[in-house]
């Protein structure tokens, strides 16, 4: 890869050995997609809980930490995915005293590095969204998707050791989705209906996702009736990027990069895949389970804007969720904040829901927490964590967020 | 029979040997793994119920989350990791994942992986070579 001065006297060790460290790395990494360069960037968000990062990743991070200030801090401002603990809500998930441990020394660690925790994977709503053409090392998939697709600005998925290399660096590897040319269409899609709901709109992007070839396919969807609001695309694009590892979409008449069919592809436009109701249904069908047993709802995987919590609030509102039901909101501290002072999260947790800040199910050792509550068959309007959680011991159901609501209510699938 | 060559992209980590685990579905390790018993977990997956430990795991492509890259590293430190990880196309992260872990990692084939090799047949990952070798 070429470097610049800058870059080799980074690699010579001249800024300490975490930066140098952190080059090796994009080299190595770099030179695995044959990246040619690296490309600055101007913010970086990392993911960092400790469910994946484990004993070692939290040792790797606090000797990291060790080093003196100049050499270890962050060069570009960094923001953090959500935690695997609430501090405020441990005991009553939970979770075990050795995961909040490990979770208070890796935040001690991560603020060594000038590391801002901001707790979320909502960032493109919550702190900074980039503007288009803007460079970033963005980590959480959702995130990843949202910001190339939605904004026009770029990045690659940048997983926890990379994010912390391009933060200790101020820069990426040049390749992937930093390139103009790899993000031209490969694919069109056509929806055909217009989902009607955020669960709707998951599993539209699930299906997209699903049939996606690799990394480096880029869906275009044309003949959408109307442009989707930021919570439409939240869930569109996680979906999307949780089922197939898809980090960009365009969109026709609506993102930035697709003004029209024609200008997204390089040549005639392939012909489109319809998505149906039909396809739609079936793809809730496909989360069916055979009896209305319920143990536990999550409304979560993104965490919920400020939107999303007062639908939840309304829903809410004067009911009461089944004794036998454990019903889990997340969302970002700062909107958790916002969620209090205008009283919606006391019409959740008055209800008897649970509104958790600074982090999303998934993330809290979902397995041991489910074995230790006895939660097997979960209910979400996330098609993203019904994804995911199959792997985790758990029933997973699909459904909208009023279904799922009433579900709780009813202490059964309704 | 002599052995069997096949070529693809300059990988990442050290040469290592050991049996084929392969099937045509695709790679997470959060969503796919339990990684305290070294098994697949996701009762969809193709290799539901298998172990994973000692075999270099043969899959198409790499899919889901970002939480990969962070638990290679930690798989390994606790010897719970597979021996290698051999995609027709692997993602950023398993390549970030395999660069931070020194993990053996192989993408792009001049062929399907997945039906180039079988299960329990041995191979040498060579990731500086850009190659796999099964030994027949």
């Amino acid at each position: 890869m070429k470097l610049t001065d800058y870059e080799e006297s980074i690699r010579a060790g001249d800024m300490g050995e975490p930066r140098r460290l952190a080059l090796e790395h994009q080299i190595k990494v770099g030179q695995f997609f044959d990246a040619e360069d690296l490309v600055e960037i101007s913010q970086v968000h990392l993911m960092a809980d400790t469910e994946s990062l484990g004993v070692a990743g939290v040792e790797f991070l606090e000797r990291v930490a060790g080093y003196p200030k100049d050499e270890r801090r962050t060069m570009v401002p960094t923001v953090t995915d959500p935690r695997g603990t609430d501090f405020n809500a441990y005991k009553r998930m939970k979770q075990q005293d050795d995961w909040v441990d490990l979770e208070r020394r890796a935040i001690a660690a991560f603020q060594s590095l000038d590391v801002m925790m901001t707790d979320t994977c909502i960032n493109y709503q919550v702190i900074i969204p980039p503007v288009q053409g803007e460079h970033v090392a963005f980590g959480d998939t959702g995130s990843s998707i949202y910001t190339n697709s939605v904004l026009g600005a770029r990045t690659n998925f940048e997983g926890g050791p990379s994010a912390l290399a391009a933060a200790l660096t101020g820069r990426t590897p040049r390749y992937g989705f930093h390139l103009d040319e790899r993000r031209r269409g490969t694919a069109r899609y056509v929806l055909e209906t217009r989902p009607q709901d955020w669960a709707d709109w998951g599993a539209a992007g699930g299906i997209i996702g699903r049939n996606m070839g690799s990394y480096w396919e880029v869906p275009v969807i044309d003949g959408v009736d109307g442009t989707p609001t930021s919570d439409e695309m939240k869930h569109f694009g996680a979906a999307m990027a949780s089922f197939g590892s898809t980090p960009l979409f365009h969109m026709v008449g609506v993102t930035p990069e697709a003004p029209s069919l024609e200008t997204v592809f390089d040549g005639a436009p392939p012909d489109p895949i319809p998505i149906t109701r039909t396809d739609i249904d079936a793809f809730y069908d496909s989360y069916g389970v055979s009896d209305d047993q319920l143990d536990v709802v999550v409304f979560a995987a993104p965490q919920l804007s400020l939107f999303e919590l007062q639908r939840l609030g309304h829903l809410l509102d004067g009911r009461k969720v089944n004794d036998a039901i454990t019903l889990i909101a997340a969302t970002a501290p700062e909107i958790k904040n916002a969620a209090d002072r205008m009283g919606i999260t006391a019409k959740i947790e008055d209800a008897g829901g649970i509104l958790l800040e600074g982090v999303c199910f998934y993330q809290m050792y979902a397995r041991e927490m489910g074995e230790a509550n006895g939660w097997k068959r979960l209910m979400s309007n996330s098609a993203k964590i019904v994804n995911i959680l199959g792997g985790y011991g758990y029933e997973p159901v699909l459904s909208t967020m009023e279904r799922c609501v009433d579900s709780a209510v009813a202490g059964r699938i309704v | 029979m002599a052995d069997r060559i096949i070529h693809g992209h300059v990988g990442i980590g050290d040469t290592v040997t050991g049996p084929a685990l392969v099937a045509d579905d695709n790679f997470s390790a959060r969503y796919d793994l339990n990684r305290i018993d070294g098994t697949f977990s996701r009762e969809a997956h193709k290799l539901y119920g298998e172990s994973y430990l000692g075999k270099v795991l043969i899959l198409n492509i790499a899919k889901g989350g970002v939480a990969t890259a962070w638990m290679l590293y930690e798989m390994a430190a606790r010897d719970r990791a597979p021996l290698a990880l051999v995609l027709n196309y692997a993602n950023p992260i398993m390549a970030q994942g395999a660069a931070h872990a020194d993990f053996p990692l192989l993408d792009r084939f001049d062929c399907d992986i997945t039906a180039a090799v079988k299960t329990g047949d041995q191979v040498t990952v060579d990731p500086a070579a850009g190659r796999i070798i099964v030994h027949e």
